[in-house]
């Protein structure tokens, strides 16, 4: 007898296989991790201060002291870009895991015990998602007064009621499988259901919208920003810088265009490493 | 049917007195102080105390929110505090901007986004698909603001076809509708493709092609119709999302809608001006839910069918 | 008799290879099939799931989605004419005319939002020249046929059970009067009272229309109750095929027989069953020499060195295995 071949495969790491193959997808992650990088090491990479004033030098163009150019303030545009990644990873990552964090909660909960807990937490959430999105986030984080930290508060809870619903709609089909019961049968914890059962067998789809919403995030915060609501000057923000060039789009046109184009690149790679993500962890979907 | 239409207006009213609460509950959580503001710096704390009392701040949550409940019912929304107006005029001044810019900017998008989805699913494996996959990913990706930036930076500054701001004529319109739109488009097409591919890949598909239908009529009758269906959906969330995204448009476009008007209350702490718009928009929210919510049930025959009693018999068949 | 030998075969399938391409792999869906179906005979494709039965059976018809699939060489000769040399057009007026499928899922196998009546009156106006009124009341027909009043017509598939579901495909696939018929498991998703209903519905129509079917399953019962010949199918390829009493009574395949040996049987007084031991090989690396003699009781060394060739052991009865030849 042959010995029979049994070929190992760890489900993430089956993921992984898959994604790597996916060229979009392995430089997405790539400008990703470069973003992240340029980030943490801002300090280091940028020429100048982001808030260092040069009034005699404002509104200046392109030279070798300042790359990209200065702002009114005649600070330097490069540095200021690159100081501006902060804000907008910081926004996208915490805003998102808030949101993942308590909506996940939120969706295991309704979605395992169903009956009235189920009711109650869906009625709440109609209520949340009466209230058009954008205006939920603005709202909140104008009355909870402009600033950094406060417009990721409400960039997260607004995006709460999402999760918590796809989670529930995730966790419904688990829940009635045959394993679900025999782990009960055998007289589990309800808290140890959801946690060593339920939620790793319906965390892919989780992992993918999760991915996605870090997209929607990223918008969402340089949206608030550049309607003055989330991070405050001095800070280099991306949105804010968008917001500032307004007044001199006519001769420096540049001043918007170049943190847009940030947004939009970071934003982009999120949006297709989610959709990479999602080809690799659901490979039947993939087209 | 008009069981399941007076069932979802009966739930309508929790969720409206729900959304009045939260939004009290947002006022009573912000820092700022009304009273001081209107009064200014100079005067005595009990003058600032006067003007709190006058406005009814002192009351406990639980009666400012029936008061606030009892006005609306009766269409009064209270005063704004700066200038005295009563906010339910204003607000119906200022809504139809809002409205006109999300609805067209809508309707451009189902025109643009579902036609391009369902054209990229129906050509997968080209350069055709390859484009429209590229272009609506970066739509997506862009944001609203600054595209809208761009608009004005080509189409009024260089080509000085349109103005950079302002509603004289429909030529204002352009650009607010065109900034807003193309990122619902992109969305929708997004999802109509994933949908159509995910349609193709059916089974009853399989059994059009086994009774020897023409692949044109498999794509545009059988998979085409239950692509779209859920879209519809999709098209109802889109247009609460364009209510607030209208507010971004109306601040770089200068239109004076009903975002600008509520963004104007909320960095005023203008209670009145907030509490009403909030309830105002989410009520069309609703309602434009609850209308595609029945325009679904209507179309889509799974659900339909459900409410139809008797069957009806084939025409001209007995 | 032999020049009529042509004209009497309505469908004759000569060394049919079809395998998926994938990404990863390539999967050996079906190895160099042959098979001959009579005029008005029922011939039953048995085998575990994944042998390659549902293949064949979308070969024949030309719907498999290609890519994946891929036609890697055999003819299909349906009526004198080798189906893989006719034109898309010319095998849209086949489909659903001449050749009919039932499907498997009837759960999933109609169109949720057409009304079932239409979906009937749609296959009756693609191959017949005729008013749409005139299609719907053949299909209205068609639905009394299968034992649907013909009021449920502007229903919608939601409003039906799983059997009446399947009622329906049934009548879809019949509605143009096909010469042969495919049933990819026409009973596996119904319930087990509703499947007798329905074969023996399938059983009547057939007679009454003279229809030829391959009737594909994994039940034996189904074999049993319907089939006049049954071909054996693993691993892609047709390991015995004979008549149902043939492979019934004097089953000589070491596979046949553990498909038999998996049965219980109400005369017997054995204990246990005697299912196969180990499972389907991995269709993307199948093993040398005979497919089976992993799993094969009596292999031997020569089992794993070459492929048996075809032996027919008594008349009309094709074995495809070393032992047959022995025996022989």
């Amino acid at each position: 007898m042959k010995e029979s071949k049994v070929k190992k495969y760890s489900y993430f790491g089956e993921v992984w296989r898959r994604l790597k193959k996916n060229k979009v997808a392995v430089v997405s992650l790539f400008v990703i991790v470069l973003i992240i990088i340029i980030a943490l090491l801002a300090p280091v990479l940028a020429p100048h201060p982001y808030d260092q004033n040069n009034p005699s030098r404002s509104l200046e163009g392109p030279s070798s002291d300042f790359l990209l150019g200065t702002d009114r303030l005649g600070r330097d545009i490069l540095s200021r870009l690159i100081y501006g990644s902060r804000q907008s990873l910081q926004m996208g990552f915490t805003a998102v895991i808030v949101a993942a964090a308590v909506g996940i909660f939120i969706g295991a909960i309704a979605g395992y015990f169903g009956g009235w807990v189920d009711n109650l937490l869906m009625r709440l959430l109609d209520i949340y998602q009466g209230i058009p999105m954008f205006l939920l986030t603005v709202t909140l984080a104008a009355v909870l007064g402009p600033s950094l930290r406060n417009a990721i508060i409400a960039i997260g809870v607004s995006m709460v009621p999402g999760n918590a619903r796809f989670m529930r709609a995730c966790i419904l089909p688990v829940r009635d499988m045959e394993y679900i019961e025999a782990a009960q049968a055998v007289n589990a914890s309800s808290t140890r259901v959801i946690i060593r059962h339920i939620i790793p067998n319906s965390i892919a789809p989780m992992i993918v919208s999760i991915t996605m919403g870090l997209g929607m995030a990223v918008l969402a915060g340089a949206g608030l920003s550049f309607i003055g609501l989330g991070a405050q000057p001095p800070i280099a923000e991306w949105g804010a810088m968008v917001s500032d060039g307004r007044s001199y789009m006519r001769a420096n046109p540049q001043l918007s265009i170049y943190p847009g184009m940030c947004i939009m690149i970071t934003v982009l790679a999120f949006n297709l490493f989610g959709d990479g993500l999602r080809d690799a962890l659901d490979p039947r979907l993939k087209t | 049917m008009i069981k399941y239409v007076i069932k979802r207006l009966l739930l309508f009213i929790p969720i409206l007195l729900g959304i009045s609460f939260v939004a009290l509950i947002f006022i009573d959580m912000s820092p700022g102080d009304p009273a001081r503001i209107i009064a200014g710096i100079e005067k005595q704390e009990w003058e600032v105390e006067k003007i709190r009392e006058d406005l009814g701040l002192n009351d406990p949550l639980l009666i400012r929110y029936v008061k606030f409940i009892y006005g609306a019912v009766r269409g009064d929304f209270g005063t704004t505090y700066y200038t005295k107006r009563p906010v339910g005029p204003d607000m119906m001044q200022r809504f139809p901007y809002t409205l006109l810019i999300a609805t067209a900017s809508i309707l451009l998008a189902v025109l643009i986004g579902i036609p391009l989805g369902i054209y990229a699913a129906t050509h997968q494996y080209t350069w055709k698909d390859n484009t429209a996959i590229l272009l609506s990913l970066i739509f997506v990706s862009v944001p609203a603001f600054w595209f809208a930036l761009l608009l004005v930076q080509v189409f009024s500054v260089k080509l000085g076809w349109l103005p950079v701001s302002g509603i004289q004529s429909w030529t204002g319109w352009v650009l607010p509708t065109l900034s807003l739109a193309l990122g619902y488009a992109a969305g929708l097409a997004r999802q109509a493709r994933s949908n159509m591919l995910e349609v193709i890949r059916q089974d009853f598909i399989t059994t059009a092609r086994a009774k020897g239908q023409s692949e044109v009529v498999i794509k545009y009758r059988h998979a085409l119709k239950n692509a779209c269906i859920p879209l519809i959906l999709v098209v109802g969330g889109m247009y609460g999302s364009a209510l607030g995204g209208a507010l971004i448009a109306e601040v770089i476009f200068s239109v004076p809608g009903l975002g600008q008007y509520m963004l104007a209350g909320l960095t005023g702490r203008d209670y009145p001006v907030i509490q009403a718009s909030v309830l105002f928009m989410s009520v069309i929210f609703c309602l434009v839910i609850l209308l595609i919510d029945i325009a679904f049930a209507f179309i889509d025959p799974r659900i339909r069918s459900q409410y139809v009693r008797g069957r009806k018999r084939l025409k001209g068949d007995a | 008799m032999f020049e009529l030998e042509d004209n009497d075969n309505i469908l004759e399938i000569r060394d049919l290879v079809v395998q998926y391409h994938t990404d990863e792999a390539v999967i050996h869906a079906v190895n160099g099939v042959n098979l001959t179906v009579k005029k008005g005979e029922t011939i039953g494709l048995v085998g575990e799931t994944g042998a390659g039965k549902t293949t064949i059976a979308r070969a024949i018809l030309r719907i498999l989605q290609t890519p994946p699939a891929k036609f890697c060489g055999g003819e299909i000769v349906f009526k004198g004419e080798d189906i893989m040399k006719k034109t898309e057009p010319e095998m849209r007026k086949i489909r659903g005319d001449q050749i009919a499928m039932i499907f498997q899922d009837p759960m999933t196998a109609l169109n949720p939002i057409e009304k079932v009546g239409f979906q009937i009156a749609e296959a009756i106006g693609l191959h017949n020249n005729i008013k749409k009124t005139e299609a719907e009341r053949r299909a209205c027909e068609m639905l009394e046929m299968v034992g649907i009043p013909m009021e449920r017509y502007n229903e919608y598939p939601n409003q039906f059970s799983g059997g009446m579901k399947q009622r329906v495909v049934i009548a879809m696939a019949l509605a143009c009067n096909p010469d042969l018929l495919l049933a990819d498991e026409p009973t596996t998703a119904l319930d087990v009272t509703i499947q007798a209903q329905v074969l023996e519905m399938m059983r009547a129509l057939k007679d009454t229309l003279g229809t030829s079917m391959v009737m594909i399953t994994h039940d034996l019962g189904v074999v049993a109750n319907c089939c006049n010949s049954v071909a054996v199918i693993y691993a892609g390829e047709i390991v015995e095929y004979g008549t149902a009493e043939h492979i019934f009574d004097y089953a000589k395949h070491p596979y046949t027989i553990g498909l038999f040996g998996s049965l219980p049987k109400l005369d017997s007084t054995d204990r246990r069953l005697s299912p196969i031991k180990g499972l389907m090989p991995d269709p993307t690396n199948l093993p040398e020499g005979c497919r089976f003699h992993e799993r094969c009781p009596v292999a031997t060394d020569k089992c794993s060195a070459q492929p048996p060739s075809v032996v027919e052991v008594s008349e009309g009865h094709l074995v495809k295995c070393f032992l047959a030849e022995v025996m022989e």
